[in-house]
């Protein structure tokens, strides 16, 4: 049962496991040549599970020690997975002891896959779950302690690679477009997204982004329900 | 940074992500019915998120300068064509990355 939720899952996880070891490499890599042993990267990568906020956290780790900033960061950083754990509540529901592992790894791309993916009526969903949550979190943890041991070491032209994970958002995208009759809550994303993108910058639109989200898919319950886009 | 002050800031760290993965399921218990606007926008936001995502992946693309968001234009357009020709996802993340590799190492 095990053994063959996780061979269903594996295919699943390939543009994750090119994205992470990329990222991770060099994230592992951006530890080590700031000077940190490989430790760090290591149980980073294990005990925060979270790209974006990791590659800031070099930084954060060679300022002047500085906890409320820090904090603050963290949140603002990673607001967005309240509305995965929201879009999740009832997938992962019935989970049994799982549903805790499945929360600590949920990360864009674990999110993304688990929500979207149609698994095989003879799959457990638990475990085809699990497994998604558990291959991605090793991809990223072998990747980024491999970067941080080898560091500088590795010399590739592997220009452009991070790209996969780009593409895999917008195959998801577009999957999740097809299923849609009336595209709405898709236009909001992208529309809210860019305009916030465009106004605010690239390093603080998101907390906007996913006000404007709110605000929008509250004003447009009606049409949307109606729209069936909600199921 | 002494150790102490390190092992703190990577501890916040760790704190502020999990509490931002855990909260919605702290508040709302499976064992009492979820409100129904908070329903609502569970079956809502996907739709948004995912659109969302892929501008946060392209943040940093700057469409003044360098090469214009071209590379990253051309690959979004081929995954797009890939996808509605064969609708396989890997084949379509695949071929979209590749020539996006090749579009940034050899002609931008």
């Amino acid at each position: 049962m095990r053994l063959k939720a996780l061979k269903t899952v594996f295919p699943y996880t390939l543009p994750i496991f090119a994205g992470f070891w990329f990222l991770g490499l060099t994230y592992g890599i951006y530890m080590n040549v700031s000077g940190f042993s490989f430790v760090y990267p290591m149980l980073m990568s294990l005990t925060i599970f979270g790209g974006s906020l990791e590659f800031v956290a070099v930084s954060m780790l060679l300022a002047p020690f500085a906890p409320l900033q820090t904090f603050i960061m963290t949140l603002m950083i990673q607001a967005r997975h309240l509305f995965y754990g929201i879009s999740m509540l009832d997938i992962y529901k019935g989970t049994g002891w799982k549903k805790w592992y499945l929360i600590f790894g949920m990360c864009d791309e674990t999110f993304s896959i688990n929500y979207s993916a149609q698994i095989p009526a003879d799959i457990d969903r638990g475990w085809f779950m699990f497994f998604v949550t558990l291959l991605n979190h090793m991809y990223w943890f072998t990747g980024a302690t491999l970067g941080g041991l080898l560091g500088s070491l590795i010399s590739f032209n592997t220009e452009g690679l991070d790209f996969v994970m780009t593409a895999m958002f917008v195959v998801i995208f577009l999957e999740q477009w097809f299923k849609d009759k009336k595209h709405y809550t898709a236009v909001i994303g992208i529309a809210s997204s860019v305009i916030c993108l465009v106004g605010f910058g690239a390093d603080s639109f998101m907390i906007p982004t996913m006000l404007c989200i709110l605000v929008l898919l509250t004003v447009m319950r009606r049409p949307i329900e109606k729209a069936g886009e909600t199921i | 940074m002494t150790i102490t002050q390190q092992i703190i800031t990577i501890s916040l760290c760790v704190l502020g992500t999990m509490l931002t993965r855990y909260l919605p399921f702290l508040i709302f218990s499976p064992n009492r019915p979820t409100p129904k606007y908070i329903q609502y926008l569970g079956k809502a936001l996907p739709g948004a998120v995912f659109g969302m995502l892929v501008v946060y992946c392209l943040k940093d693309v700057s469409l003044i300068s360098g090469s214009h968001g071209l590379p990253e234009l051309i690959a979004i357009a081929s995954v797009i064509a890939l996808h509605c020709w064969k609708r396989q996802m890997l084949l379509s993340i695949a071929g979209g990355t590749v020539c996006y590799m090749l579009l940034v190492q050899f002609i931008f």
